[in-house]
């Protein structure tokens, strides 16, 4: 199966930037209702606006090695570029995630996340993939920037999803 | 597994016979791979016997139940209401007791919403005072449920507990996975109103002593809710044997259609109740100034009954009859007993429930310690095994067992040993992948 790729046991064994820190403007704490899966997360900017550079991002990651994967590579891929940045690698993984295999990723853009081109393919897992993503554009809009020129529909919110 | 165990099992003939009735099974999933279908606790499959059913329904009978005098009109009144005695019968029950909901959940919100509009200025208008009093609560009332109920028999009370200003209080489980029946006479008091349990529960498999908490609820005059969406498929299950109260089930969970559930009551406790949801044929007589309500169970049943999904799962319970329900418990504690030493032969899986066969259903969740259960699913799916993964809609008794959710096989008559064995071989498979050390 082409879902666990090597590169995604590793970033969910050996998790970077994992751990809570401080300085941060906001943190957000995100849930997966389906499965109890649970990322808190900080940010800490220096600077005002979409040119805001995002200094640290740090979390705590509970929940699959799909979803811990995907927030360590959240990490690797937003600590240190500008909030503009952040949101292109963004929407470009949100792209791919939901693209059901059709675009396998710009690794330009998102990096180690194009191990995740594969969970495209399996409806129920592209929550776990965006769990920390969305968290971390949660956080950056509670830490008063302007999120809302990012596309704004949000595809997994109508995932069906198992719930009893 | 015992010889006890075995001998009431399908034999490989009956259990390729039983396959046959349901299409679905010989299909493939995920490359070609063969189906093993261990989610039925979540939803079962339906035999041929069933789809028939409803479809010989649509196409010869179809019209709105109790409504008009054509002839089509009386076959269907005539079928939707066979249907209620056929799973009355099933149940051990009279027809007038038997509710059709829309589901299990419908069944018991049906019931928390009686306690909240028998509150309203002359709901209870005509009934006898002391079975009126039974549905009374308020401050200083207590609502009783488990740690182990299903999200469907748990929220539900704790928002009745919300408007009704009563209090929520509940049974604990032990380590093992069952009631903690050890402190039952504290937690039911002369200040309990209801007592709502599941029967067997959904993620532990465990079987609960109705007969004990019945009969403490029964000391104080409390009011006993049973959530048999997980026994009435697999036990023998007879309400006046239980002696509860109430007791809701589904339909889809038992060979039937999706979109039906049942509600059992004993008919004066109906016959009390206010309606739940209003409109339809659930009235005695309109006035634009006020309504007074047919008795039940047509007070119940607003709107134009599911007549189809009813014809549908008399045929599931004729079905699950023809079968045998000794035969089918003893079919599927023999592969409880199976997965369980199984899975004692792998030290890096942990049951969740008890890891005995006694007082115990087919529904097997477990861990497999530092390998998120999603992930576990995944790879078994990726054989071809459907399991389900998560909280099953149980996140407190997760909370309880310090997981944060669990694999779970669920069995049905139409499982074999060795699909068993298919299961086994995929879970092999996870610590390689993962790197656990086994």
């Amino acid at each position: 199966m082409d879902l666990y790729q090597e590169i995604i046991l590793d970033h969910s064994k050996r998790p970077h930037h994992a751990g809570l820190r401080e300085p941060f403007d906001a943190e957000v704490h995100h849930i997966n209702p389906t499965c109890g899966d649970e990322c808190t997360l900080r940010v800490h900017l220096s600077g005002e606006g979409r040119s805001a550079v995002i200094s640290d991002l740090s979390y705590d990651a509970l929940g699959c090695a799909i979803s811990t994967a995907s927030a360590s590579i959240l990490a690797d891929e937003v600590i240190g570029h500008t909030v503009e940045e952040a949101l292109g690698s963004f929407a470009a993984m949100r792209s791919m995630l939901t693209s059901k295999g059709a675009d396998l990723g710009d690794e330009d853009k998102i990096g180690d996340g194009v191990a995740f081109a594969g969970v495209s393919k399996y409806p129920a897992r592209v929550k776990c993939a965006l769990l920390g993503w969305t968290a971390f554009t949660d956080a950056l809009a509670r830490s008063g920037v302007d999120i809302s020129a990012t596309p704004t529909s949000n595809p997994i919110a109508s995932n069906p999803m198992e719930i009893s | 597994m015992t010889e006890v165990t075995l001998a009431g099992a399908f034999t490989a003939q009956e259990s390729a016979a039983i396959r046959g009735d349901f299409a679905i099974l010989s299909r493939a999933v995920r490359g070609g791979k063969p189906l093993v279908y261990l989610d039925s606790g979540a939803t079962s499959h339906k035999p041929r016997q069933v789809l028939d059913a409803e479809r010989a329904f649509y196409e010869q009978h179809n019209s709105a139940v109790h409504r008009g005098a054509h002839q089509l009109a009386e076959e269907a009144t005539d079928a939707y209401e066979s249907a209620r005695e056929t799973v009355a019968r099933f149940i051990g029950a009279q027809a007038r007791e038997v509710v059709f909901t829309k589901n299990a959940t419908e069944g018991l919100n049906l019931i928390a919403y009686a306690f909240s509009n028998a509150a309203a200025a002359g709901a209870m208008d005509g009934v006898d005072p002391a079975l009126a009093a039974r549905f009374a609560l308020g401050t200083g009332d207590e609502i009783v449920i488990t740690e182990m109920e299903h999200h469907a028999n748990l929220v539900p009370w704790q928002e009745l507990a919300r408007r009704s200003g009563a209090t929520l209080k509940w049974i604990g489980v032990t380590d093992d996975g069952r009631l903690d029946l050890d402190d039952l006479d504290t937690v039911i008091t002369d200040r309990t109103k209801i007592v709502a349990f599941t029967h067997v529960s959904n993620v532990l498999g465990t079987i609960n002593p109705v007969g004990a908490i019945v009969a403490r609820a029964r000391q104080v005059g409390a009011l006993t809710i049973l959530d048999a969406c997980q026994s009435v498929p697999h036990l023998d299950v007879d309400v006046v044997d239980l002696g509860v109260d109430f007791l809701a089930f589904s339909g889809h969970k038992m060979l039937g259609p999706m979109g039906i559930g049942v509600l059992w009551g004993r008919y004066d406790l109906l016959a009390a109740m206010p309606p739940f949801l209003t409109g339809g044929p659930m009235i005695e007589q309109v006035r634009m100034e006020g309504s007074t309500y047919a008795a039940p169970p047509q007070r119940f049943e607003a709107g134009v009954p599911m007549a189809a999904q009813a014809v549908g799962l008399a045929a599931a319970c004729d079905y699950l009859t023809a079968l045998g329900m000794p035969r089918i418990t003893a079919h599927e504690h023999a592969l409880t007993e199976a997965l369980l030493a199984g899975l004692a032969q792998r030290p890096w899986v942990r049951v969740i429930g008890p890891t005995d066969g006694r007082d115990r259903s087919g529904a097997v969740a477990f861990v497999v310690d530092g390998v998120h259960p999603h992930d576990v699913g995944q790879i078994l799916d990726d054989a071809g095994v459907a399991v389900r993964v998560g909280h099953h809609c149980a996140w407190p008794l997760h909370r309880r067992m310090k997981v944060t959710a669990t694999t779970r096989a669920s069995f049905a008559a139409y499982n074999t040993l060795s699909e068993i064995d298919l299961l086994l071989n995929a879970l092999d498979r996870v610590p390689s992948v993962f790197g656990v050390a086994i």
